[in-house]
């Protein structure tokens, strides 16, 4: 029987080597004696002797080194050649719901060029449904909630759009409803919305704050990258209508931290200054960015260069993150945030996301979707909120996108927080919910590395600060 | 552990599990008092007659799925097995198995 080593990913971070364990996601500080021992092992596997061997003839006791082999392997970074093969678990065939985004309307008062419901690449048919969702169908969507997330006992709405706030009636009737069901049923709701912060007033931040609605505004940075893409019909951009309107949110909506979500294009891509502008000069809580879905031809399209030189930047970013982190101060970079929670767990993706599964999307007719990125698509479709799931549709959904689904992803190290990447995107780009986000590997290993390193700085020079992340975010 | 030292949650499961499972490995390995973690002796990556059990006439102990060895008649081995014929009639025939171990259910039949 020989051993030899299997799925990691090694990394150093404060001097000391670390190890990531694919699937499993352990991440474990290693001595200097199991270092050598896998660098035995990764020579060429060996008979467990045989390492033994080699490391007493380095110097350690006998009884030292069966204990360093016995943990690795216990570990499972070291393995029977041919590796540890054990089938991961598919997804429960039932799975309570957790969050329902509803879209209160398909229309939107912007003409974003990149929108992926009115863009050029988008998946919605929106043709001869509703386009602001009735009171009825809301409530069957709440309805709907409430009985697919049975035993429960906390769940969450975000609405959504269209632009969230051109149907800002039904929300607080959404709202007053959910609260009047969920009272009765012992169940607790948290609330959230996205919005473009054009239609923001001030009864309607009053209204946001004290029922503790979370908001996240999309916005795209300073005043020459913001009206680039994110215009009126007419062309004329965004900025200078929503930013009075954003501070007196921050101002005044004081229940719940306010977020910035920041689509990264061709032409919008300075992420240090684009964040400075708005943690700093604007004051929101915390900014998140996400390249913009297209396919590769479109001209606002970030091309592969592109990305390396995006991740160039949030590799700065990260460790201006770090510098905050190793003081206890929190800094706001929300995509560092989201994948350190993932690594502090050690979690080990079977799907993407929760699309299909915890989560699902609801649009103004009442078809659910597997999340708001396939709201009002037909192929997407996966029942009605009045007739319920269609599990056979849903089923097949969740088959496609789980990881052991595809074989690209078989051998990489970064699938226990990829798996595949975004459904929408992967979509997009090959007409395939299943298939593998193929265009953004180089990008995600480089990412969930760089992470890596950020969180074995913080665990080797301030661990407290890792509590932050020990309730694991929900849905 | 005093080897590895785990750093995140998962790493400490891992910790806590093998920490109340020592010693639990037993498939082929002897009778000796010390149980230490099993390094299989034999097993069923390639097709090898006399190893498709292990030492307690299950297929528990061993290290790859017996499944493992359809595969490996077909692909690697000088065992005259009888698997379809993949040069003429049925070249397609495992086309949607990429990984034997996890794919081997989807290995086409063949009504010849």
């Amino acid at each position: 029987m020989h051993l030899q080593v299997s799925e990691f990913h090694q990394f150093e971070a404060g001097g000391n080597p670390f190890l990531y364990l694919v699937p499993s996601g352990g991440i474990f500080a290693v001595d200097e004696l199991s270092r050598k021992a896998l660098a035995i092992a990764k020579e060429q596997p060996r008979e467990a002797k045989e390492l033994l061997d080699a490391l007493v003839a380095s110097g350690a006791t006998v009884e030292d080194a069966r204990d360093c082999i016995e943990e690795l392997v216990g570990a499972r970074a070291l393995g029977p050649e041919g590796g540890w093969k054990e089938p991961i678990d598919e997804a429960p065939a039932k799975f309570p719901l957790q969050t329902l985004v509803i879209n209160l309307t398909n229309q939107c008062n912007l003409s974003c060029q990149y929108c992926y419901e009115y863009g050029e690449d988008k998946v919605a048919t929106p043709e001869g449904k509703a386009k602001f969702m009735e009171l009825e169908t809301a409530k069957q969507s709440v309805d709907f909630l409430f009985k697919e997330s049975a035993g429960r006992n906390s769940v969450h709405i975000t609405f959504f759009g269209g632009e969230t706030l051109m149907n800002f009636p039904l929300l607080k009737q959404i709202v007053d409803y959910s609260q009047s069901e969920a009272k009765v049923k012992g169940v607790t709701i948290d609330y959230s919305l996205t919005t473009n912060a054009t239609l923001l007033r001030q009864d309607i931040i009053e209204y946001l704050s004290t029922n503790a609605i979370g908001v996240t505004v999309s916005m795209d940075g300073p005043k020459e990258m913001n009206d680039q893409l994110r215009v009126f019909a007419n062309g004329k951009g965004s900025y200078d209508i929503i930013v009075p309107k954003v501070k007196e949110l921050l101002k005044h909506h004081t229940t719940r931290p306010i977020a910035a979500r920041v689509t990264l294009t061709n032409g919008v891509r300075d992420v240090a200054k684009i964040f400075h502008h708005l943690k700093n000069e604007i004051g929101f809580h915390e900014v998140g960015f996400a390249p913009v879905t297209t396919s590769p031809t479109r001209l606002y399209a970030i091309d592969e260069k592109g990305l390396d030189d995006v991740l160039g930047q949030f590799e700065k970013l990260a460790y201006e993150y770090l510098e905050f982190a190793l003081r206890g101060e929190h800094h706001g970079f929300s995509n560092v945030s989201d994948t350190l929670s993932e690594l502090h767990q050690g979690i080990s993706k079977s799907h993407p996301c929760g699309a299909g599964l915890g989560l699902l999307g609801v649009g103004p007719s009442g078809d659910i979707s597997p999340c708001h990125r396939f709201v009002d698509s037909d192929e997407h479709k996966l029942g009605h909120v009045s007739e319920g799931m269609d599990s056979t549709k849903q089923q097949d959904f969740l088959k496609r996108g789980h990881v052991n689904a595809k074989y690209d992803c078989e051998s990489c190290w970064a699938r226990p927080v990829c798996a595949g990447g975004c459904y929408h995107e992967a979509f997009v780009r090959y007409g395939d919910t299943g298939h593998a986000n193929l265009h953004y590997c180089d990008w995600i290993r480089g990412w969930t590395d760089l992470c890596l390193k950020i969180y074995g700085e913080i665990a080797t020079h301030n661990p407290s600060f890792l509590n932050h992340f020990d309730q694991r975010k929900a849905s | 552990m005093r080897h590895l030292r785990a750093i995140n949650k998962k790493a400490r499961r891992i910790d806590d599990l093998l920490s109340t499972t020592e010693g639990d490995f037993v498939a082929l390995q002897q009778n000796n008092a010390a149980q230490r973690p099993h390094y299989p002796m034999g097993c069923s990556i390639v097709f090898s007659p006399g190893w498709e059990v292990d030492s307690t006439g299950g297929t528990a102990g061993l290290c790859q799925p017996v499944e493992r060895d359809l595969y490996d008649c077909y692909i690697s081995c000088y065992w005259p097995a009888q698997v379809p014929d993949h040069l003429n009639n049925y070249p397609e025939w495992t086309s949607k198995c990429a990984a034997a171990t996890k794919d081997w259910r989807n290995i086409d039949l063949v009504f010849p």
